[in-house]
């Protein structure tokens, strides 16, 4: 609303929040749970580009690999050595999820930042819903793997007695605290540096501005091009760290 | 009206206010780099076993910068 | 007022506060995230997993293969230095038996050459004194012939036997 006064004042025309919106993909009715959308279309690009880099381009099973092939080897390699380096020996059997979301995370950010693309990973429901199911499967395995000793977890016994009450408040508010931030850290980061990037295109409008804008606009994609693997690794590796805690919660 | 006018001033003013929490955690973020960097030229050895950890610190400081981001987005079109 | 700016939200605010698309996103996510997991831990990790571990042991493998043939070398290479000190005692052996073999058959042609030259020359030693002797002989023959010659060219007349008392006195002194 704000941008659109400013518009009319100033003949400038900002539509940052624009390339987040979800259309259903034939027609333009309502959307249920069930109709195919952008967000449809873009996860199933993220499903394909998957496959052919972890299926097909390892299809031959060549001992010297191929580009692809190397590709895949390198992210497995990559993404195996975090989990047992953070999360230890033990967190091993939990390696196909942590790379099913580590695959997800990352193709949807790069197939985000393609011009004209959707980035399903900038939408708060979709970095949400991964991030509680880290949240509910750390808290579930550290129930199931140490009973009742998982709430030791939050009664530090390294500190003083009558501090431990409270460091005991403030570990719990923080223990939920952290689907929140895993999830928009995440999908804030996305939306950002997208926004921004619409928000330096807005300003290309003026002549005299543009060649900056143009300039900014590609620094900014290199930067974003850095974040969306950083934060690929980032959700990862404390999805590891949780992880740990749930599996030796006695730091 | 003047109750429109007042909000859109107060909802513009705010969301200005949060843009400083990017830089706030963009010191925070240098801070995290600039320390790292000093310690891994003091013992070069030992840096490549923290860049995970340089990682994470990194990812906390700015994930509250994301917040205050976050929050101006809010003023400005959610309410 | 509120609901106003409730209802402004919903059509050009954030779209992503649009809890009437979170459905749709939950179920498509769902489906995504499912179908990676099991393409993933079906086909994609299995696989990759075997690949990796047939490399190592490939290169295990070629690695222990080099290993091998490196000792091999090793070997053929000590052999071959057992054979070379080998071939070379043998040569000097033989160029020693060689050698010994030869000064004895240079010794005794030595010998042998030595007692023929001493035969030889005993042989020329008989020889030269026969044939000194004939020549004394002759010399005497030649001499009295001579003799008789002269005396009867100087018109005298002389026996035979006193010419060669007479060279015989001479030829003695």
């Amino acid at each position: 609303m704000a941008a659109e006064d400013k518009a009319a004042e100033g003949g400038l025309v900002f539509h940052p929040l624009e390339q987040f919106k979800v259309h259903p993909l034939f027609g333009d009715g309502p959307i249920h749970w069930y109709t195919p959308t952008n967000v449809t279309l873009w996860m199933a690009v993220a499903v394909l580009v998957i496959v052919l880099l972890m299926v097909v381009g390892g299809r031959s099973r060549a001992i010297i690999p191929g580009r692809v092939q190397s590709v895949g080897e390198l992210i497995y390699g990559f993404i195996y050595k975090m989990v047992e380096d953070v999360a230890g020996h033990d967190g091993v059997k939990f390696f196909p999820y942590i790379m099913t979301l580590f695959m997800f995370i990352i193709t949807a950010n790069y197939l985000g930042l393609i011009p004209m693309a959707f980035a399903t990973t900038s939408h708060i429901a979709v970095t949400a819903v991964l991030a509680l199911a880290v949240f509910f499967t750390v808290t579930i395995v550290g129930f199931v793997k140490n009973g009742t000793d998982f709430l030791g977890l939050f009664w530090v016994t390294a500190a003083p007695l009558p501090l431990r009450p409270i460091l005991a408040v403030i570990e719990l508010i923080s223990y939920f605290v952290r689907p929140v931030s895993h999830s928009i850290r995440l999908g804030g980061n996305v939306m950002a540096g997208h926004a921004v990037i619409k928000v330096f295109a807005g300003f290309a409008a003026i002549a005299l501005i543009s060649p900056v804008s143009v300039a900014a606009i590609t620094a900014i994609y290199g930067l974003e091009l850095m974040v969306a693997g950083i934060q690929a690794y980032v959700f990862t590796i404390l999805t590891c760290v949780y992880l740990k805690d749930a599996l030796h919660p006695h730091h | 009206m003047e109750a429109v006018a007042a909000l859109a001033l107060g909802k513009t003013i705010g969301a200005g206010l949060a843009g400083i929490g990017s830089g706030a955690s963009a010191i925070g973020v240098g801070h995290v780099a600039g320390n790292f960097l000093a310690g891994a030229l003091r013992n070069p050895s030992a840096a490549a076993s923290q860049t995970a950890t340089l990682f994470i610190g990194i990812a906390f400081a700015e994930a509250l910068g994301i917040f205050s981001f976050l929050v101006a987005l809010l003023l400005m079109f959610a309410i | 007022m509120a609901a106003e700016a409730a209802a402004g939200a919903a059509e050009s605010g954030m779209p992503q506060l649009d809890i009437s698309t979170f459905p749709n996103q939950i179920f498509w996510l769902a489906v995504t995230m499912v179908v990676i997991y099991f393409v993933l831990s079906r086909i994609a990790l299995p696989r990759i997993a075997s690949v990796l571990a047939e490399r190592s042991g490939t290169i295990s493998n070629d690695i222990a293969a080099a290993e091998e043939l490196k000792q091999q070398a090793v070997a053929a290479e000590a052999a071959y230095e057992k054979a070379l000190r080998d071939a070379r005692a043998e040569a000097n052996r033989i160029i020693a038996a060689t050698k010994a073999e030869i000064q004895e058959e240079l010794a005794s042609e030595l010998k042998r050459a030595d007692a023929r030259i001493a035969e030889k020359a005993a042989e020329s030693e008989a020889a030269i004194a026969a044939i000194r002797a004939t020549a004394v002989e002759n010399v005497t023959a030649v001499a009295k012939d001579t003799a008789a010659e002269i005396v009867a060219a100087f018109g005298a007349k002389a026996d035979a036997a006193t010419i060669d008392q007479a060279i015989d006195a001479r030829m003695k002194e």
